[in-house]
């Protein structure tokens, strides 16, 4: 190949992978600076699960911002949803089987009840989720008022963002001690699979004559990502293995990525996001998709509130305080756009891991927390105008 | 100074994939009324926003002389200082603003750090007078007609001293007493000086109103005529802007209407209920299978409106009347209804709501059904996608390096395409096309008359709204005339002619 075609493709691919190269960076950085100390097994499954609730809002938040929304109301939504499981264990006593379908369902109203005045009446998103914020701090200052942090004694309950799946194989055998053997398996099929779906799509596009990536940028792609698979596997195979909430997170990513890319009411979706009017009258009834994406956010903002309380704990009356400029800032680097039909499921992932990083990263240093509010603000102007600058160059070629 | 109050030389302005304009050479007599004539998308727009600095110096090759005097224009406020104001056919004015306050808007008379709003009133009032307006300056704009609002921006434009006013089309949304008056009030700045450049497809208009012509066809000019050598007359304008016989723009269709009624539309109203006046007033029209109805009327006379109420009413009117379509009658809910029913409709305004332009040419093409192609449960079948995009790409012939493409990067004409491609995928018997020919060269219209027979032939009907009264009479089995949210006539092909078309319009 030569330099100018490797150029072509570099530039022409830079804002897919940009996030990507952007983590791996900030996490090798990271990684130099503490001494090994951010890379080691603990610390990545730590920073893990404390991605989990914030991962699973971006994805929300994304579909929303797609669909040229917002949702404001996610985070105290999130601390007070978290609230009222903690308040349906202790106090009324309800099994933990029923709890969890019980608050995501009070999640999907949620979702609902905000997506009405948008939908229905043309009101601003803004302000129909801002109206929701005062109103979930309320209640969820009004729940805890009595008790204040009400501690969750229920090891199924905590299981969720504390808790470690269990291995098939004894650890102590004579292959490979101390590594969690399942979640080695578990990788080399994650990769198998990608690998071979990865094929597959490239051949069948070049069916169609369709662009691909030349054969050796191909390889170096699936190199790479089979290398993170495997690194990231290995790495948490070393302490207690996958956690449940990675997996929780990981079945939401899937699942949500299945949906947008794959099924029609996704392409709906993108759609709406891409030019209301027009995918209006396509028959596509916006009305429709505003509702399902707002009830989307609900649900993942109770699943984000039962993911906070059960790894706290507990459940605070300061719960939530910020997860939605959190969520927000997230999707935003991992390339959501604005402008409205924008943005991926991945993408939003990618973001909340290299948000939630640094963070962590940070935090390790001992870097003061004045300083890392003004380095996250820093990062997230970059990765916009990065995503912008890169956008309007690719249209311009 | 020079009798030459503008000129310029060899512009030549390219954008991805079109050259819009090659080599043209524009020159304005001070005093002047200079009309611009040509079809849509020969470049004039073009030419005038070169000139005002939307496109910016550099972005395009060739010189601009005003007063003899090389300048380069970054911007709009550039132009503006020296002296040029342009007025588009969407107009510029804050609906929610005064006429005053319009009037003056970025150029506000100040005392000290607050606006002068006496001077202000006084200074719209005069303004108002030389453009004849007899409105209470302190009238909200959006409660003005549409006429009265041009002369709002023409008052706007004569406040900061235009000595070169551009209008573009600015008697197309207007009514023939407004167009008149307006008419009118130009000839008067010029005796107060002004230089005039009109864009204008009306050729009577032209005629009335010209001391030079200027026609451009393609991107490039093709003729300059002077009203005092008696130059300027229909045929020889309309031979110059088309530059061939009109007979020849129109393919022949092989098949004949069958006598089947597909559509039929009794005692339709509309009242919309967001402006408060009823759009459509009593309309009926049928359509046969294998059909195309033609659709003629000016702009606003609620063709659009028209084809929004039957499809689906996707614009909230309250609607009264029969619609039958293939011999059931229908009250469709929204537009989804009206294709499940065998209705479609492909939006006038391509890139505003027709197209999602981010978004790829089979992504487009499948959107209205995707339903089609979803295989194993839930997943939208990939290659079949790729497969019918690429089967329309072939059958429309859409120039586009691969249907993964971006609709934003295609040209009017294929991105005309893709959306008719949208709708064939649907596969409707009724298919309505709003204005399929607007903004794109004569070779893409060419195609779309092609497909259009091809898609009668084959037992499709199809309703199209144009206001080219040409395409009108080439293309159309029988035409509606609407006039004010009216159906004024009913012509069969071999009695329509663009006279008695217009006259219906007009009435």
């Amino acid at each position: 190949m030569t330099i100018q075609g490797l150029k072509k493709i570099v530039r022409s691919n830079i804002r897919e992978y940009g996030m990507y190269i952007a983590l791996v960076v900030i996490m090798a950085i990271f990684s130099i600076a503490t001494k090994g100390t951010f890379i080691s097994s603990r610390n990545i499954a730590n920073l893990l699960n404390q991605t989990g609730y914030i991962a699973v809002l971006a994805v929300g938040m994304t579909l929303v911002i797609v669909i040229r929304h917002i949702d404001l109301s996610v985070g105290f939504l999130a601390g007070f949803l978290g609230a009222v499981a903690a308040i349906a264990i202790v106090a009324w006593e309800l099994p933990v089987w029923l709890v969890i379908p019980m608050i995501l369902a009070m999640g999907v109203v949620a979702g609902l009840v905000t997506a009405f005045p948008v939908a229905a009446l043309g009101i601003p998103a803004f302000v129909a989720s801002l109206a929701g914020w005062l109103i979930y701090r309320g209640l969820l200052l009004r729940v805890t008022s009595a008790t204040g942090t009400i501690i969750i004694p229920n090891e199924a309950f905590n299981a969720i963002g504390n808790g470690y799946i269990p291995d098939l194989f004894p650890a102590e055998s004579p292959f490979l001690p101390g590594m969690h053997k399942l979640t080695l398996l578990l990788g080399l099929c994650a990769a198998l699979f990608f690998v071979v779906s990865q094929i597959r799509a490239r051949r069948a596009k070049r069916a169609y004559a369709l662009e691909v990536l030349p054969a050796d940028l191909f390889a170096l792609k699936l190199v790479f990502v089979v290398g993170v698979v495997a690194l990231v596997t290995w790495i948490l195979a070393g302490y207690n293995g996958l956690s449940w909430t990675l997996v929780i997170v990981l079945a939401v990513v899937a699942a949500y990525d299945y949906v947008t890319k794959q099924t029609v009411l996704g392409r709906h979706i993108y759609a709406v996001g891409g030019n209301p009017e027009a995918a209006e009258l396509s028959g596509i009834s916006v009305k429709r998709i505003t509702y399902i994406v707002f009830a989307s956010m609900g649900f993942l903002t109770a699943l984000s509130g039962i993911l906070f309380a059960s790894r706290l704990q507990s459940a605070t009356p300061t719960a939530g305080t910020l997860f939605e400029m959190d969520a927000i800032a997230s999707a935003y680097i991992g390339g959501v756009s604005a402008a409205g039909g924008v943005g991926s499921i991945t993408g939003s992932l990618v973001g909340a891991l290299v948000y939630m990083s640094l963070m962590n990263g940070m935090n390790l240093l001992g870097t003061d927390i004045s300083l890392q509010y003004v380095i996250r603000g820093a990062v997230l102007a970059l990765a916009v105008i990065f995503d912008v600058a890169t956008r309007r160059r690719a249209a311009k070629s | 100074m020079s009798d030459t109050i503008l000129e310029m030389r060899k512009i030549t302005k390219t954008f991805p994939g079109v050259t819009a304009l090659s080599d043209v050479s524009f020159k304005v007599r001070r005093g002047d009324i200079h009309c611009l004539v040509g079809e849509n998308g020969a470049g004039k727009s073009t030419l005038m926003k070169v000139l005002s600095g939307v496109h910016p110096h550099g972005s395009f090759e060739g010189d601009i002389l005003i007063d003899g005097e090389r300048r380069a224009f970054r911007g709009i406020a550039d132009s503006e200082r020296a002296g040029i104001a342009i007025i588009y056919q969407e107009l510029a004015l804050v609906p929610e603003m005064t006429v005053y306050e319009n009037i003056l808007l970025g150029h506000e008379l100040r005392r000290g750090p607050v606006i002068d709003w006496n001077a202000t009133i006084q200074k719209a009032s005069s303004m108002l007078e030389r453009v004849r307006l007899d409105v209470n300056p302190a009238t909200k704009v959006k409660d003005l007609g549409v006429g009265k609002q041009q002369l709002v921006e023409i008052a706007k434009a004569l406040s900061r001293d235009v000595r070169l006013l551009i209008l573009d089309e600015p008697t197309a949304a207007l009514n023939e007493d407004d167009c008149d008056n307006l008419l009118g009030i130009i000839r008067d700045l010029k005796t107060q000086g002004v230089t005039c450049v009109m864009i204008s497809h009306k050729l009577k208009e032209v005629i009335s109103i010209a001391d030079r012509v200027t026609v451009l066809r393609d991107g490039k000019t093709v003729r300059d005529l002077d009203a005092a050598k008696g130059e300027i007359a229909e045929p020889v304008l309309i031979k110059h802007m088309v530059g061939r016989e009109i007979d020849n723009v129109y393919p022949p269709r092989l098949a004949k209407p069958k006598d089947e009624v597909v559509l039929e539309v009794r005692d339709w109203n509309a009242y919309d209920p967001r402006i408060g006046r009823k759009v459509l007033k009593d309309v009926a029209l049928h359509v046969r299978k294998g059909e195309i109805v033609g659709i003629a009327g000016l702009m606003g006379s609620g063709r659009t409106e028209l084809a929004r109420s039957l499809f689906g009413n996707p614009d909230g009117y309250e609607l009264s009347g029969e619609l039958v379509l293939k011999g059931r009658p229908r009250r469709f809910k929204s537009p989804r209804d009206a294709i499940d029913a065998g209705l479609a409709y492909a939006s006038e305004d391509r890139k505003g709501n027709g197209l999602i332009l981010i978004q790829d040419v089979k992504q487009n093409i499948t959107l209205a059904n995707l339903r089609a192609l979803v295989r194993r449960g839930a997943a939208v079948d990939a290659n079949a996608e790729v497969k019918v995009a690429n089967g329309y790409r072939e059958a429309l012939n859409i120039k586009t390096p691969s249907v993964e493409q971006k609709v934003v990067n295609l040209s009017g004409g294929n991105q005309q395409k893709v959306s008719v491609a949208k709708w064939l995928f649907v596969k409707p018997d009724v298919l309505i096309l709003d204005e399929p020919t607007r903004g794109i060269d004569v070779g893409a219209k060419y195609e779309i008359y092609t497909i259009m027979n091809r898609l009668v032939e084959e037992g499709m009907s199809i309703i199209m709204i144009s206001s080219e009264l040409p395409e009108v009479l080439g293309m159309s089995d029988r035409v509606y005339v609407i006039s004010a949210g009216r159906v004024t006539g009913e012509l069969a092909a071999a009695e329509a002619n663009q006279e008695n078309i217009m006259r219906l319009a007009t009435s």
